[in-house]
Protein backbone atom coordinates (compact mmCIF):
# COMPACT_ATOMS: atom_id res chain seq x y z
CA UNK A 1 0.00 0.00 0.00
CA UNK A 2 3.31 2.62 1.21
CA UNK A 3 4.35 1.76 -2.19
CA UNK A 4 1.28 2.22 -4.14
CA UNK A 5 0.80 5.52 -2.59
CA UNK A 6 4.52 6.73 -3.40
CA UNK A 7 4.22 5.93 -6.80
CA UNK A 8 0.48 7.22 -7.02
CA UNK A 9 2.10 10.72 -5.30
CA UNK A 10 5.57 10.65 -7.32
CA UNK A 11 2.84 10.72 -10.49
CA UNK A 12 0.77 13.39 -9.54
CA UNK A 13 3.66 15.43 -8.95
CA UNK A 14 5.03 14.67 -12.22
CA UNK A 15 1.67 15.30 -13.93
CA UNK A 16 1.77 18.74 -12.05
CA UNK A 17 4.93 19.42 -14.46
CA UNK A 18 3.54 18.67 -17.68
CA UNK A 19 -0.05 20.37 -17.04
CA UNK A 20 2.59 23.82 -16.42
CA UNK A 21 3.61 23.17 -20.22
CA UNK A 22 0.14 22.00 -21.31
CA UNK A 23 -1.12 25.34 -19.52
CA UNK A 24 0.97 27.41 -22.41
CA UNK A 25 -0.79 25.46 -25.72
CA UNK A 26 -4.24 26.33 -23.86
CA UNK A 27 -4.01 29.94 -23.11
CA UNK A 28 -2.63 30.59 -26.66
CA UNK A 29 -5.53 27.94 -28.06
CA UNK A 30 -8.29 29.49 -25.97
CA UNK A 31 -7.49 33.25 -26.77
CA UNK A 32 -6.22 33.25 -30.61
CA UNK A 33 -7.97 29.64 -31.96
CA UNK A 34 -3.62 28.98 -32.31
CA UNK A 35 -2.09 25.94 -31.79
CA UNK A 36 1.12 26.97 -30.77
CA UNK A 37 3.98 24.74 -31.68
CA UNK A 38 6.66 27.27 -30.77
CA UNK A 39 5.80 26.63 -26.86
CA UNK A 40 8.75 24.38 -26.28
CA UNK A 41 11.14 26.92 -28.08
CA UNK A 42 9.26 29.46 -25.68
CA UNK A 43 10.21 27.38 -22.08
CA UNK A 44 13.63 27.10 -23.83
CA UNK A 45 14.08 31.11 -24.93
CA UNK A 46 12.61 31.62 -21.51
CA UNK A 47 14.56 29.55 -19.59
CA UNK A 48 17.83 30.13 -21.00
CA UNK A 49 17.37 33.59 -20.17
CA UNK A 50 16.88 33.41 -17.05
CA UNK A 51 20.24 30.76 -16.23
CA UNK A 52 21.85 32.88 -18.03
CA UNK A 53 21.11 36.70 -16.56
CA UNK A 54 21.33 35.10 -13.36
CA UNK A 55 24.77 34.55 -13.69
CA UNK A 56 24.94 37.61 -15.51
CA UNK A 57 23.58 39.84 -13.60
CA UNK A 58 25.73 39.90 -10.06
CA UNK A 59 29.17 40.94 -12.55
CA UNK A 60 27.26 43.56 -13.94
CA UNK A 61 25.71 45.14 -10.56
CA UNK A 62 28.69 43.56 -8.40
CA UNK A 63 26.98 41.82 -5.52
CA UNK A 64 26.97 37.91 -5.29
CA UNK A 65 23.52 37.57 -2.73
CA UNK A 66 22.01 34.55 -5.22
CA UNK A 67 18.18 35.45 -3.92
CA UNK A 68 18.63 38.89 -5.52
CA UNK A 69 20.05 37.73 -8.47
CA UNK A 70 17.61 35.05 -9.24
CA UNK A 71 14.91 37.67 -8.31
CA UNK A 72 15.98 40.28 -10.93
CA UNK A 73 16.91 37.68 -13.28
CA UNK A 74 13.33 36.84 -12.99
CA UNK A 75 12.01 40.49 -13.56
CA UNK A 76 14.46 40.17 -16.86
CA UNK A 77 13.13 37.10 -18.45
CA UNK A 78 9.53 38.19 -17.60
CA UNK A 79 10.34 41.81 -19.76
CA UNK A 80 12.06 39.42 -22.58
CA UNK A 81 9.09 37.11 -22.87
CA UNK A 82 7.01 40.34 -22.99
CA UNK A 83 9.52 41.32 -26.09
CA UNK A 84 8.62 38.08 -27.55
CA UNK A 85 5.47 38.10 -27.03
CA UNK A 86 5.10 41.81 -28.93
CA UNK A 87 7.68 41.22 -31.86
CA UNK A 88 5.25 38.30 -32.64
CA UNK A 89 1.73 40.16 -32.89
CA UNK A 90 3.96 43.05 -34.64
CA UNK A 91 5.44 40.71 -37.03
CA UNK A 92 3.57 37.92 -37.96
CA UNK A 93 0.06 37.98 -36.33
CA UNK A 94 -1.07 41.14 -37.47
CA UNK A 95 -0.64 40.60 -40.77
CA UNK A 96 -2.80 37.14 -40.39
CA UNK A 97 -5.93 38.14 -39.26
CA UNK A 98 -8.84 36.07 -40.23
CA UNK A 99 -6.26 33.69 -41.50
CA UNK A 100 -6.83 30.23 -41.45
CA UNK A 101 -6.27 27.73 -38.39
CA UNK A 102 -3.91 26.03 -40.81
CA UNK A 103 -1.70 29.09 -41.68
CA UNK A 104 -1.19 30.32 -37.99
CA UNK A 105 0.08 26.59 -37.07
CA UNK A 106 2.60 26.76 -39.85
CA UNK A 107 3.59 30.31 -38.55
CA UNK A 108 3.96 28.94 -35.37
CA UNK A 109 6.54 26.21 -36.48
CA UNK A 110 8.39 28.80 -38.51
CA UNK A 111 8.49 30.83 -34.75
CA UNK A 112 9.62 27.84 -32.45
CA UNK A 113 12.85 27.99 -35.12
CA UNK A 114 13.07 31.43 -34.93
CA UNK A 115 12.89 30.99 -31.31
CA UNK A 116 15.10 28.07 -30.78
CA UNK A 117 18.01 29.51 -33.09
CA UNK A 118 17.69 33.54 -32.17
CA UNK A 119 17.68 32.35 -28.26
CA UNK A 120 20.90 30.21 -28.42
CA UNK A 121 22.76 32.81 -30.21
CA UNK A 122 22.41 35.31 -27.85
CA UNK A 123 22.34 33.20 -24.77
CA UNK A 124 24.82 30.24 -25.60
CA UNK A 125 24.55 26.62 -26.82
CA UNK A 126 26.17 25.37 -23.90
CA UNK A 127 24.39 23.53 -20.40
CA UNK A 128 23.61 25.60 -18.11
CA UNK A 129 21.85 25.25 -14.52
CA UNK A 130 19.25 27.49 -12.67
CA UNK A 131 19.35 27.49 -9.23
CA UNK A 132 16.59 28.62 -7.01
CA UNK A 133 17.33 27.03 -3.98
CA UNK A 134 14.73 24.20 -4.85
CA UNK A 135 15.87 21.24 -1.70
CA UNK A 136 16.74 18.30 -3.76
CA UNK A 137 16.64 15.98 -0.98
CA UNK A 138 13.42 13.70 -0.36
CA UNK A 139 11.54 13.51 3.07
CA UNK A 140 9.90 10.72 4.78
CA UNK A 141 5.97 11.49 5.80
CA UNK A 142 3.53 9.43 7.21
CA UNK A 143 5.91 7.13 8.96
CA UNK A 144 3.18 6.49 11.64
CA UNK A 145 0.79 4.89 8.90
CA UNK A 146 2.87 2.78 6.61
CA UNK A 147 5.28 1.02 7.91
CA UNK A 148 8.82 2.97 5.84
CA UNK A 149 6.56 6.01 5.77
CA UNK A 150 5.85 7.57 2.62
CA UNK A 151 8.82 9.04 0.33
CA UNK A 152 8.46 12.26 -1.23
CA UNK A 153 10.60 14.35 -3.44
CA UNK A 154 10.45 18.42 -2.10
CA UNK A 155 11.33 20.03 -5.33
CA UNK A 156 8.70 18.19 -7.01
CA UNK A 157 6.50 18.65 -4.42
CA UNK A 158 7.25 22.49 -4.53
CA UNK A 159 6.42 22.32 -7.99
CA UNK A 160 3.85 21.28 -8.23
CA UNK A 161 2.26 23.75 -5.45
CA UNK A 162 3.74 26.40 -8.04
CA UNK A 163 1.69 25.15 -10.95
CA UNK A 164 -1.30 24.68 -8.86
CA UNK A 165 -1.42 27.99 -7.70
CA UNK A 166 -0.40 29.01 -11.16
CA UNK A 167 -3.24 27.82 -12.91
CA UNK A 168 -5.95 28.56 -10.45
CA UNK A 169 -4.95 31.83 -10.71
CA UNK A 170 -5.25 31.59 -14.76
CA UNK A 171 -8.63 29.93 -14.58
CA UNK A 172 -9.92 32.57 -12.36
CA UNK A 173 -8.58 35.31 -14.70
CA UNK A 174 -10.11 33.74 -17.75
CA UNK A 175 -13.86 32.99 -16.10
CA UNK A 176 -14.33 36.47 -14.24
CA UNK A 177 -12.86 39.01 -15.74
CA UNK A 178 -13.52 41.57 -18.31
CA UNK A 179 -10.13 41.22 -20.35
CA UNK A 180 -10.72 37.10 -19.98
CA UNK A 181 -13.80 37.45 -21.79
CA UNK A 182 -12.31 39.76 -24.32
CA UNK A 183 -9.66 37.16 -24.73
CA UNK A 184 -12.14 34.17 -25.09
CA UNK A 185 -14.46 36.43 -27.68
CA UNK A 186 -11.25 37.05 -29.74
CA UNK A 187 -10.70 32.95 -29.46
CA UNK A 188 -14.03 32.32 -31.38
CA UNK A 189 -14.27 34.93 -33.33
CA UNK A 190 -11.82 37.47 -34.91
CA UNK A 191 -14.21 39.51 -37.15
CA UNK A 192 -17.24 39.72 -34.50
CA UNK A 193 -14.32 40.80 -31.75
CA UNK A 194 -13.11 43.42 -33.91
CA UNK A 195 -16.55 44.75 -34.46
CA UNK A 196 -17.38 45.33 -31.22
CA UNK A 197 -14.60 47.06 -30.60
CA UNK A 198 -11.67 44.86 -28.64
CA UNK A 199 -8.54 45.29 -30.36
CA UNK A 200 -6.95 42.49 -31.69
CA UNK A 201 -3.67 43.33 -31.73
CA UNK A 202 -3.48 44.51 -27.75
CA UNK A 203 -5.50 40.78 -26.39
CA UNK A 204 -2.91 38.94 -28.32
CA UNK A 205 0.61 40.73 -26.82
CA UNK A 206 -1.48 40.20 -23.19
CA UNK A 207 -1.99 35.77 -24.42
CA UNK A 208 1.29 35.07 -25.74
CA UNK A 209 2.92 37.21 -22.68
CA UNK A 210 1.21 35.35 -20.66
CA UNK A 211 1.91 32.02 -22.07
CA UNK A 212 5.39 33.12 -22.25
CA UNK A 213 5.48 33.54 -18.60
CA UNK A 214 3.62 30.31 -17.92
CA UNK A 215 6.87 29.12 -20.56
CA UNK A 216 9.10 30.86 -17.90
CA UNK A 217 7.75 29.38 -14.83
CA UNK A 218 7.78 25.73 -16.62
CA UNK A 219 11.55 26.31 -18.14
CA UNK A 220 12.38 27.38 -14.29
CA UNK A 221 10.99 24.20 -12.78
CA UNK A 222 12.07 21.71 -15.73
CA UNK A 223 15.35 23.60 -15.95
CA UNK A 224 16.57 23.49 -12.37
CA UNK A 225 15.38 19.83 -12.62
CA UNK A 226 17.06 18.55 -16.06
CA UNK A 227 19.60 21.53 -16.76
CA UNK A 228 18.92 24.44 -19.10
CA UNK A 229 20.27 22.97 -22.88
CA UNK A 230 18.78 22.13 -26.16
CA UNK A 231 16.29 19.52 -25.02
CA UNK A 232 14.53 21.37 -23.15
CA UNK A 233 12.36 22.58 -26.20
CA UNK A 234 11.13 18.39 -26.55
CA UNK A 235 9.43 19.04 -23.17
CA UNK A 236 6.70 20.15 -24.60
CA UNK A 237 5.99 16.99 -26.93
CA UNK A 238 5.22 15.03 -23.30
CA UNK A 239 2.37 17.88 -23.00
CA UNK A 240 0.94 17.24 -26.20
CA UNK A 241 -0.47 14.41 -25.14
CA UNK A 242 -1.60 15.83 -22.01
CA UNK A 243 -3.72 19.01 -23.86
CA UNK A 244 -5.37 15.90 -25.97
CA UNK A 245 -6.67 14.62 -23.00
CA UNK A 246 -7.87 17.27 -21.58
CA UNK A 247 -8.83 19.67 -23.74
CA UNK A 248 -7.33 22.36 -26.02
CA UNK A 249 -10.01 24.95 -24.58
CA UNK A 250 -9.49 23.98 -21.47
CA UNK A 251 -7.51 25.15 -18.43
CA UNK A 252 -8.78 22.72 -15.35
CA UNK A 253 -8.67 19.80 -18.46
CA UNK A 254 -4.81 20.48 -18.56
CA UNK A 255 -4.36 20.22 -14.70
CA UNK A 256 -6.21 17.13 -15.01
CA UNK A 257 -5.16 15.42 -18.22
CA UNK A 258 -1.52 16.07 -16.83
CA UNK A 259 -2.48 14.17 -13.25
CA UNK A 260 -3.85 11.35 -15.12
CA UNK A 261 -1.10 11.12 -17.83
CA UNK A 262 1.47 11.49 -14.67
CA UNK A 263 -0.04 9.15 -12.33
CA UNK A 264 -0.84 6.41 -15.77
CA UNK A 265 2.68 6.32 -16.61
CA UNK A 266 3.84 6.04 -13.18
CA UNK A 267 1.79 2.97 -12.48
CA UNK A 268 1.77 1.48 -15.78
CA UNK A 269 5.65 1.48 -15.68
CA UNK A 270 5.55 -0.13 -12.21
CA UNK A 271 2.75 -2.46 -12.71
CA UNK A 272 2.67 -3.96 -16.25
CA UNK A 273 5.84 -2.91 -17.28
CA UNK A 274 7.80 -6.05 -15.84
CA UNK A 275 5.14 -8.07 -17.93
CA UNK A 276 6.34 -6.76 -21.28
CA UNK A 277 10.00 -5.87 -20.34
CA UNK A 278 8.99 -2.42 -19.57
CA UNK A 279 9.40 1.22 -20.92
CA UNK A 280 5.96 1.59 -20.78
CA UNK A 281 6.90 5.41 -19.18
CA UNK A 282 7.83 6.41 -22.32
CA UNK A 283 4.98 5.49 -24.74
CA UNK A 284 1.92 5.27 -22.38
CA UNK A 285 0.94 9.37 -22.80
CA UNK A 286 0.88 9.11 -26.70
CA UNK A 287 -1.06 5.73 -26.29
CA UNK A 288 -4.03 6.83 -24.32
CA UNK A 289 -3.41 10.45 -26.51
CA UNK A 290 -4.48 8.04 -29.41
CA UNK A 291 -7.11 6.53 -28.01
CA UNK A 292 -9.02 9.59 -27.00
CA UNK A 293 -8.51 10.89 -30.43
CA UNK A 294 -10.41 7.75 -31.63
CA UNK A 295 -12.87 7.99 -29.31
CA UNK A 296 -13.40 11.50 -27.66
CA UNK A 297 -11.32 13.93 -30.02
CA UNK A 298 -12.95 16.86 -27.96
CA UNK A 299 -10.63 15.89 -25.02
CA UNK A 300 -12.47 15.38 -21.46
CA UNK A 301 -13.09 19.12 -21.06
CA UNK A 302 -12.87 20.72 -24.23
CA UNK A 303 -15.53 22.35 -26.18
CA UNK A 304 -17.34 19.79 -28.01
CA UNK A 305 -17.33 21.49 -31.71
CA UNK A 306 -20.58 21.60 -33.57
CA UNK A 307 -21.25 22.68 -37.12
CA UNK A 308 -24.55 23.71 -38.53
CA UNK A 309 -24.58 22.43 -41.80
CA UNK B 1 -49.07 49.34 -41.33
CA UNK B 2 -45.95 51.58 -41.93
CA UNK B 3 -47.13 54.19 -39.32
CA UNK B 4 -46.74 52.03 -36.67
CA UNK B 5 -43.55 54.59 -35.69
CA UNK B 6 -44.75 57.49 -36.20
CA UNK B 7 -43.58 59.92 -33.36
CA UNK B 8 -39.86 59.89 -34.74
CA UNK B 9 -38.29 62.85 -35.48
CA UNK B 10 -35.75 61.52 -38.84
CA UNK B 11 -32.78 64.13 -38.71
CA UNK B 12 -29.80 64.98 -40.57
CA UNK B 13 -27.98 63.11 -42.76
CA UNK B 14 -25.37 60.97 -40.33
CA UNK B 15 -23.65 58.77 -42.42
CA UNK B 16 -22.79 59.61 -46.06
CA UNK B 17 -21.34 57.11 -48.45
CA UNK B 18 -20.14 59.17 -51.32
CA UNK B 19 -19.14 57.09 -54.63
CA UNK B 20 -18.22 54.07 -53.55
CA UNK B 21 -16.30 51.40 -55.77
CA UNK B 22 -15.26 48.28 -54.42
CA UNK B 23 -13.56 45.60 -56.15
CA UNK B 24 -12.63 42.08 -55.65
CA UNK B 25 -9.42 41.42 -58.39
CA UNK B 26 -11.52 41.62 -61.28
CA UNK B 27 -14.80 41.49 -59.86
CA UNK B 28 -16.52 44.60 -59.48
CA UNK B 29 -18.92 43.92 -56.74
CA UNK B 30 -19.76 48.01 -55.85
CA UNK B 31 -19.58 50.21 -58.57
CA UNK B 32 -19.51 53.87 -57.78
CA UNK B 33 -22.56 53.73 -55.04
CA UNK B 34 -23.99 57.00 -53.32
CA UNK B 35 -26.22 57.22 -50.90
CA UNK B 36 -27.05 58.46 -47.29
CA UNK B 37 -28.45 58.03 -43.71
CA UNK B 38 -30.84 59.95 -42.08
CA UNK B 39 -30.81 60.01 -38.27
CA UNK B 40 -33.14 58.21 -36.57
CA UNK B 41 -34.41 56.41 -39.76
CA UNK B 42 -35.15 52.66 -40.74
CA UNK B 43 -33.03 52.86 -44.54
CA UNK B 44 -32.82 49.37 -45.99
CA UNK B 45 -30.62 48.08 -48.75
CA UNK B 46 -32.35 45.08 -51.13
CA UNK B 47 -31.92 43.60 -53.88
CA UNK B 48 -31.07 40.37 -55.44
CA UNK B 49 -28.26 37.81 -54.43
CA UNK B 50 -25.00 38.97 -55.16
CA UNK B 51 -26.11 42.35 -55.33
CA UNK B 52 -23.56 43.94 -53.02
CA UNK B 53 -25.59 44.54 -50.19
CA UNK B 54 -23.49 42.36 -47.46
CA UNK B 55 -19.94 44.44 -49.30
CA UNK B 56 -21.96 47.63 -48.73
CA UNK B 57 -22.59 46.91 -45.07
CA UNK B 58 -19.06 45.82 -45.10
CA UNK B 59 -17.48 48.97 -46.43
CA UNK B 60 -19.56 51.17 -43.90
CA UNK B 61 -17.82 49.32 -40.65
CA UNK B 62 -14.53 49.16 -42.05
CA UNK B 63 -13.94 45.11 -42.32
CA UNK B 64 -13.48 46.04 -46.64
CA UNK B 65 -12.07 49.18 -47.86
CA UNK B 66 -13.06 50.43 -50.56
CA UNK B 67 -10.75 51.15 -53.75
CA UNK B 68 -12.22 54.49 -54.19
CA UNK B 69 -14.83 56.71 -52.16
CA UNK B 70 -15.59 58.02 -49.34
CA UNK B 71 -17.46 57.16 -45.74
CA UNK B 72 -18.60 60.60 -44.37
CA UNK B 73 -19.97 60.01 -40.33
CA UNK B 74 -20.74 62.81 -38.79
CA UNK B 75 -19.39 65.53 -40.87
CA UNK B 76 -15.86 63.43 -40.84
CA UNK B 77 -14.20 61.58 -43.81
CA UNK B 78 -12.61 58.29 -43.19
CA UNK B 79 -10.75 57.51 -46.22
CA UNK B 80 -9.78 53.62 -44.17
CA UNK B 81 -12.39 52.97 -41.68
CA UNK B 82 -11.70 49.93 -39.74
CA UNK B 83 -13.75 47.73 -37.73
CA UNK B 84 -11.76 49.68 -34.23
CA UNK B 85 -12.90 52.61 -35.85
CA UNK B 86 -16.62 52.03 -36.63
CA UNK B 87 -17.00 50.93 -33.25
CA UNK B 88 -15.65 53.59 -31.44
CA UNK B 89 -17.68 55.62 -33.56
CA UNK B 90 -20.79 54.54 -32.20
CA UNK B 91 -21.42 51.59 -35.49
CA UNK B 92 -22.38 48.23 -34.09
CA UNK B 93 -23.41 45.62 -36.49
CA UNK B 94 -25.11 42.19 -36.46
CA UNK B 95 -23.39 39.44 -39.31
CA UNK B 96 -25.59 37.22 -42.10
CA UNK B 97 -23.68 34.33 -40.90
CA UNK B 98 -24.19 34.59 -37.03
CA UNK B 99 -20.71 35.42 -35.70
CA UNK B 100 -21.45 34.98 -32.01
CA UNK B 101 -18.80 33.21 -29.40
CA UNK B 102 -19.76 30.07 -29.38
CA UNK B 103 -18.48 28.65 -26.47
CA UNK B 104 -19.38 31.52 -24.75
CA UNK B 105 -22.74 31.75 -22.39
CA UNK B 106 -25.74 34.18 -24.03
CA UNK B 107 -24.69 36.53 -20.97
CA UNK B 108 -21.40 36.77 -21.37
CA UNK B 109 -21.35 37.37 -25.38
CA UNK B 110 -23.59 40.17 -24.89
CA UNK B 111 -20.88 41.55 -21.69
CA UNK B 112 -18.32 41.57 -24.55
CA UNK B 113 -20.44 44.06 -26.55
CA UNK B 114 -19.77 46.20 -22.81
CA UNK B 115 -16.01 46.01 -23.66
CA UNK B 116 -15.83 49.45 -25.05
CA UNK B 117 -17.23 50.91 -22.20
CA UNK B 118 -14.79 49.31 -19.61
CA UNK B 119 -12.50 51.41 -18.20
CA UNK B 120 -11.03 49.58 -15.30
CA UNK B 121 -7.44 48.18 -16.14
CA UNK B 122 -6.46 44.60 -16.60
CA UNK B 123 -4.36 44.65 -13.43
CA UNK B 124 -7.43 45.80 -11.38
CA UNK B 125 -9.28 43.44 -13.38
CA UNK B 126 -6.65 40.50 -12.41
CA UNK B 127 -6.93 41.02 -8.83
CA UNK B 128 -10.83 41.77 -9.14
CA UNK B 129 -9.86 44.60 -7.34
CA UNK B 130 -12.97 47.53 -6.28
CA UNK B 131 -13.44 49.75 -9.54
CA UNK B 132 -13.07 46.71 -11.50
CA UNK B 133 -15.86 44.76 -9.36
CA UNK B 134 -18.56 47.78 -9.25
CA UNK B 135 -17.87 48.55 -13.06
CA UNK B 136 -18.58 44.74 -13.73
CA UNK B 137 -21.83 44.72 -12.32
CA UNK B 138 -23.01 48.00 -13.50
CA UNK B 139 -22.84 46.71 -16.68
CA UNK B 140 -24.20 43.04 -15.58
CA UNK B 141 -26.72 45.39 -14.82
CA UNK B 142 -26.89 47.45 -18.49
CA UNK B 143 -26.60 43.88 -20.05
CA UNK B 144 -29.69 42.32 -18.24
CA UNK B 145 -31.84 45.19 -19.51
CA UNK B 146 -31.18 44.19 -22.83
CA UNK B 147 -31.88 40.47 -22.35
CA UNK B 148 -34.90 41.72 -20.71
CA UNK B 149 -36.07 43.83 -23.62
CA UNK B 150 -35.06 40.63 -26.07
CA UNK B 151 -36.53 38.47 -24.30
CA UNK B 152 -34.15 35.95 -23.36
CA UNK B 153 -34.10 35.30 -19.69
CA UNK B 154 -34.80 31.82 -19.74
CA UNK B 155 -31.60 31.40 -21.95
CA UNK B 156 -28.87 34.04 -20.29
CA UNK B 157 -26.50 30.89 -19.03
CA UNK B 158 -26.77 28.75 -22.34
CA UNK B 159 -24.25 28.71 -24.81
CA UNK B 160 -24.76 30.32 -27.37
CA UNK B 161 -23.88 27.28 -29.65
CA UNK B 162 -26.63 24.98 -27.96
CA UNK B 163 -29.36 27.93 -29.21
CA UNK B 164 -31.68 27.41 -32.24
CA UNK B 165 -31.13 30.04 -34.77
CA UNK B 166 -33.73 32.32 -34.42
CA UNK B 167 -32.74 32.65 -31.12
CA UNK B 168 -28.92 33.05 -32.00
CA UNK B 169 -29.96 36.02 -33.89
CA UNK B 170 -31.57 37.48 -30.65
CA UNK B 171 -28.12 37.34 -28.87
CA UNK B 172 -26.37 38.81 -32.16
CA UNK B 173 -28.40 41.82 -31.85
CA UNK B 174 -28.31 42.29 -27.93
CA UNK B 175 -24.40 42.33 -28.49
CA UNK B 176 -24.83 45.27 -30.51
CA UNK B 177 -27.46 46.75 -28.43
CA UNK B 178 -25.27 46.39 -25.96
CA UNK B 179 -22.35 48.69 -27.49
CA UNK B 180 -25.29 51.41 -27.09
CA UNK B 181 -24.64 52.52 -30.59
CA UNK B 182 -25.89 55.56 -32.71
CA UNK B 183 -25.78 52.91 -35.56
CA UNK B 184 -26.93 49.53 -36.09
CA UNK B 185 -26.15 47.89 -39.25
CA UNK B 186 -28.12 44.46 -39.82
CA UNK B 187 -27.03 41.74 -42.03
CA UNK B 188 -30.16 39.64 -42.50
CA UNK B 189 -31.14 39.88 -39.08
CA UNK B 190 -34.58 37.64 -40.24
CA UNK B 191 -32.79 35.23 -42.30
CA UNK B 192 -33.77 31.41 -41.63
CA UNK B 193 -36.37 32.33 -39.12
CA UNK B 194 -40.46 31.79 -39.30
CA UNK B 195 -43.49 34.20 -39.65
CA UNK B 196 -43.48 34.48 -35.46
CA UNK B 197 -39.71 34.73 -35.18
CA UNK B 198 -39.71 37.71 -38.09
CA UNK B 199 -42.36 39.42 -36.13
CA UNK B 200 -40.57 39.15 -33.23
CA UNK B 201 -37.09 40.51 -34.79
CA UNK B 202 -39.44 43.25 -36.77
CA UNK B 203 -40.71 44.65 -33.25
CA UNK B 204 -37.12 44.56 -31.59
CA UNK B 205 -36.12 46.28 -34.39
CA UNK B 206 -39.27 49.12 -34.65
CA UNK B 207 -38.20 49.02 -30.62
CA UNK B 208 -34.72 50.08 -31.21
CA UNK B 209 -35.71 52.85 -33.31
CA UNK B 210 -37.92 53.88 -31.62
CA UNK B 211 -37.04 53.78 -27.90
CA UNK B 212 -33.24 54.48 -28.11
CA UNK B 213 -33.56 56.50 -31.47
CA UNK B 214 -31.28 54.28 -33.24
CA UNK B 215 -29.68 54.60 -37.25
CA UNK B 216 -30.98 51.20 -38.23
CA UNK B 217 -29.18 49.96 -41.75
CA UNK B 218 -30.21 47.23 -42.45
CA UNK B 219 -30.42 44.56 -45.54
CA UNK B 220 -33.37 41.97 -45.96
CA UNK B 221 -35.06 39.26 -48.22
CA UNK B 222 -38.00 39.52 -47.07
CA UNK B 223 -40.05 42.32 -49.07
CA UNK B 224 -42.77 42.22 -46.61
CA UNK B 225 -40.69 43.23 -44.01
CA UNK B 226 -38.65 45.50 -45.66
CA UNK B 227 -41.89 47.85 -47.31
CA UNK B 228 -42.83 47.24 -43.38
CA UNK B 229 -40.69 48.98 -41.10
CA UNK B 230 -38.12 50.97 -43.80
CA UNK B 231 -38.42 54.62 -43.95
CA UNK B 232 -36.27 54.79 -47.40
CA UNK B 233 -34.72 51.74 -49.14
CA UNK B 234 -31.72 51.64 -51.43
CA UNK B 235 -31.88 49.11 -54.03
CA UNK B 236 -28.34 47.65 -55.42
CA UNK B 237 -28.27 45.31 -58.22
CA UNK B 238 -25.06 43.98 -59.74
CA UNK B 239 -22.75 46.18 -57.86
CA UNK B 240 -24.87 48.85 -59.23
CA UNK B 241 -27.35 50.88 -57.51
CA UNK B 242 -30.53 51.04 -59.64
CA UNK B 243 -33.64 52.77 -56.54
CA UNK B 244 -33.31 54.95 -53.95
CA UNK B 245 -36.54 56.21 -52.68
CA UNK B 246 -39.56 55.39 -50.32
CA UNK B 247 -40.71 51.85 -50.16
CA UNK B 248 -44.18 52.77 -52.47
CA UNK B 249 -42.13 54.01 -54.59
CA UNK B 250 -39.27 51.67 -54.87
CA UNK B 251 -42.67 48.95 -55.25
CA UNK B 252 -43.34 50.98 -58.60
CA UNK B 253 -39.78 51.55 -59.82
CA UNK B 254 -39.69 48.81 -63.21
CA UNK B 255 -36.13 48.24 -62.64
CA UNK B 256 -36.26 47.05 -59.54
CA UNK B 257 -39.05 45.06 -60.87
CA UNK B 258 -37.68 43.92 -63.83
CA UNK B 259 -34.09 43.36 -61.45
CA UNK B 260 -36.23 40.95 -58.99
CA UNK B 261 -38.24 39.41 -62.31
CA UNK B 262 -34.85 38.23 -63.70
CA UNK B 263 -36.24 40.59 -67.17
CA UNK B 264 -32.85 41.05 -69.41
CA UNK B 265 -30.26 44.23 -68.02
Amino acid sequence: MGFFLETLIGGLMAGMLYSLVALGFVLIYKASGVFNFAQGAMVLFAALAMARFAEWIPGWLGFENQVLANILAFAVAAAVMFVVAWLIERLVLRHLVNQEGATLLMVTLGIAYLLEGIGQSLFGDNIYSIDVGMPKDPVLVLEGMFPGGLLINKEDFIAALIAAALVAALSLFFQKTATGRALRAVADDHQAAQSIGIPLARIWVIVWFVAGIAALVAGIIWGSKLGVQFSLATVALRALPVVILGGLTSVPGAIIGGLIIGVGEKLSEVYIGPLVGGGIEIWFAYMLALVFLLFRPQGLFGEKIIDRV
Amino acid sequence: MAETVSERQIGDVVLDLRNISLAFGGVNALSDISFDVREHEIRAIIGPNGAGKSSMLNVINGVYQPQQGEVVLRGQRFEKMSPGHAARAGIARTFQNIALFKGMSVLDNIMTGRNLKMKSNILQQAVWWGPAQREELAHREKVEEIIDFLEIQHIRKTPVGRLPYGLQKRVDLGRALAMEPSILLLDEPMAGMNIEEKQDMSRFILDVNDQLGTTIVLIEHDMGVVMDISDRIVVLDYGKKIGDDTPDEVRANPEVIAAYLGASH
